[in-house]
């Protein structure tokens, strides 16, 4: 049988797909449709200090094969989320990475050292890349110095493992990478949506009550599969590679780049079933492909031409 | 709610731009109540598109639904013919609240492409020995559908903006001329909503309304409408798409 299970800083997968963050909302409804037990991991919607209201809608506009969204990290606050949401994920058999979200540093520094207090998170993945957020957000993640501050002082509020979720809107995605590598990140996660915009011709206005937006699905693949090939060969911990994952081709694609294991954001949507059918047909992709596990693709890709 | 395949028995035009679709599916068809939707995939487009019940036959296993064609995704629908399949979530949300007390007179207020839920909505009451008066609003008409349907359930007084069919103005000019009723239920454009909850503020009424969606099952947050004390918000697919008139702000 194809090994799927991967071992990355405080996380044991027992197979390399999770839910991405702001996709799956805290699991509740997709625990309606199948066992959460089976996912390798779930990550978890954007925590910040306090409840968070989010953008006036609409939110979500439709893209040539993609979507845009300007959601506005609307969430309940680390303390509510603590209490009712990872309670109710600690049920199923799985790793939960919380994804971190602030305006400030201070704000980082608070929710990740709440997370820190509990025993079912395994890893924060340090979001500074919501292009959604007036404050903080995107600025910490197109500034090399100040991601590097960040994760720095998240570092030191937390004992657990932090992945940076690099933002893919920057001209030099491998400095932002190096840089949270030598502040202490202990993997990435990459990457978070492109900015983008729609303008509907009839009202002549944009879509979205916010202007702009994140535009992810499979419109970012190429995108976000160049970003991480440029990135493994530059840095030395793993990355979680997402952007466009429809099916199983597409998961070892990102495996090849030098992805150790994916997240699947948008196609939920369209198929609330995706993440297990994903990992039903991972083994026999692999399998097709000449691969004996998951720990055995990744990075094959990432060759460089001399 | 589950991921479905329905089969398209038929596929029809029934006024300007609108489609009348009768799809077969014994789980959907068995458990939908009034006022929920389905969350229809269409191929070559990212996120699914809702759209109400309108019409539920439990012994015939199948669920009607009407659809305007607006847009890349509604238009490619309106493509597909009898004997093919969707690809469908449902029944998604919650319906009407439906505990009126026995005999109970009820107003249905339906605008557009908001009268659809409406139809089924009244057959259920009307089973359950309500009297159902109902006033459709329509642009012009040439948009207009499912008069019998609903003259069939009791009185319907018909209204267009530009008097091409039934009284002219919009749904809230015929108010005066109808006798009292014990609760309301509407469906329609934002505007039109507005309006008549503000002029039956003191009814007891049911909204039901649409947002841009993303998942339709709760998750992404993309369809949210803030509570009436301003104190957050509530999820049209899953809280919703039915509200209680003072439970949201418009
Ligand atoms: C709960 C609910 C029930 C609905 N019931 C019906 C119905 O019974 N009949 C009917 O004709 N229409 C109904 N609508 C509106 C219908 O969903 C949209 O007209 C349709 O999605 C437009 O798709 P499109 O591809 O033609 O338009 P496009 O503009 O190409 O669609 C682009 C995106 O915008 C979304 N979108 C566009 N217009 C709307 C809208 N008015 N509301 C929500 N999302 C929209 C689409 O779903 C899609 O994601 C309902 C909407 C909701 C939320
Ligand atoms: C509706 C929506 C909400 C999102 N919310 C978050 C969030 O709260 N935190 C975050 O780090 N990323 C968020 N993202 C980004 C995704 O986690 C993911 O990085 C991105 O969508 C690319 O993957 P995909 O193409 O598979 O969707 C969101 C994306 C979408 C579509
Ligand atoms: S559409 Fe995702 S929460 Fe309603």
């Amino acid at each position: 049988m194809t090994n799927l299970a991967v071992d990355l800083p405080g996380l044991r997968l027992k197979n390399p797909i999770m839910p991405a963050s702001g996709c799956f909302g805290f699991g509740r409804e997709y625990s309606d449709f199948y066992d959460l037990g089976k996912l390798g991991a779930v990550i978890m919607k954007a925590a910040t200090g306090s409840e968070r209201f989010g953008n006036n809608t609409p939110r979500v506009a439709e893209t040539a094969s993609g979507m845009l969204n300007a959601i506005g990290l609307q969430n309940p606050g680390v303390d509510k989320i603590i209490e009712s949401e990872v309670d109710f994920l600690s049920n199923y058999d799985m790793p939960i990475i919380a994804n971190v979200a602030g305006s400030t540093i201070g704000e980082y520094e608070k929710v990740a050292a709440a997370f820190n207090q509990t025993k079912h998170v395994h890893a924060l993945e340090l979001n500074i890349s919501c292009p959604n957020v007036k404050e903080g957000g995107i600025q910490f993640g197109t500034d090399p110095n100040m991601a590097a501050n960040v994760t720095k002082m998240v570092k030191q509020a937390s004992n657990l493992p932090v992945y940076v979720k690099l933002s893919p809107n920057v001209s030099d995605i491998v400095a932002m990478a190096k840089a949270v590598e030598a502040a202490g990140a202990d993997g990435l996660s990459m990457i978070n949506t492109l900015s983008g915009m729609k303008i509907d011709p009839s009202s002549k206005r944009p879509l979205l009550a916010n202007k702009t937006g994140g535009l992810s699905g499979p419109a970012i693949k190429p995108i976000a599969i160049r970003m991480v090939y440029e990135v493994k060969q530059q840095v030395s911990i793993p990355i979680i590679g997402m952007g466009g994952v429809t099916n199983a081709e597409d998961v070892l694609e990102f495996l090849l780049a030098g992805a150790s294991a994916v997240a699947v954001g948008t196609a939920n949507f369209q198929n609330p079933f995706i993440c297990p059918e994903l990992i039903d047909e991972l083994p026999k992709i692999l399998t097709k492909y000449g691969f004996l596990s998951v720990q055995d693709a990744i990075g094959k890709g990432a060759i460089l031409y001399e | 709610m589950r991921k479905e395949i329905m089969y398209i028995q038929s596929s029809k035009s029934i006024a300007l731009d609108t489609v009348e679709m009768v799809l077969k599916n014994n789980y959907i068809s068995q458990t939908a109540v009034p006022g929920q939707f389905l969350h229809v995939f269409v191929e070559g487009h990212t996120l699914r598109r809702p759209l109400s019940i309108a019409d539920v036959d439990r012994e015939k296993e199948t669920v009607t639904i009407l659809f305007k064609k607006t847009g890349s995704g509604t238009k490619q629908l309106a493509t597909c013919q009898e004997g093919m399949t969707l690809d469908v979530l449902g029944p998604n949300g919650n319906g009407f609240n439906m505990d009126n007390k026995e005999g109970s007179s009820i107003l249905l207020i339906g605008g557009g492409i908001g009268v659809p839920p409406l139809y089924y909505l009244g057959k259920t009451l009307v089973g359950q020995n309500m009297k159902v008066i109902s006033i459709l609003g329509f642009q012009s008409a040439e948009s207009v559908f499912y008069v019998e349907k609903f003259q069939s359930l009791g009185e319907t007084w018909m209204v267009t903006n530009d008097g091409s069919y039934g009284e002219k103005g919009f749904v809230t000019d015929v108010f005066d001329k109808i006798e009292a009723f014990d609760r309301y239920y509407s469906c329609g454009p934002i505007p039109m909503l507005q309006a008549i909850t503000k002029k039956l503020e003191h009814k007891q009424g049911y909204i039901s309304l649409e947002e841009r969606m993303g998942c339709g099952v709760g998750a992404c947050l993309a369809c949210v409408i803030p509570k009436a004390n301003n104190r957050g918000y509530k999820k049209i697919c899953k809280d919703g798409p039915v509200f209680h008139a003072k439970e949201v702000t418009l």
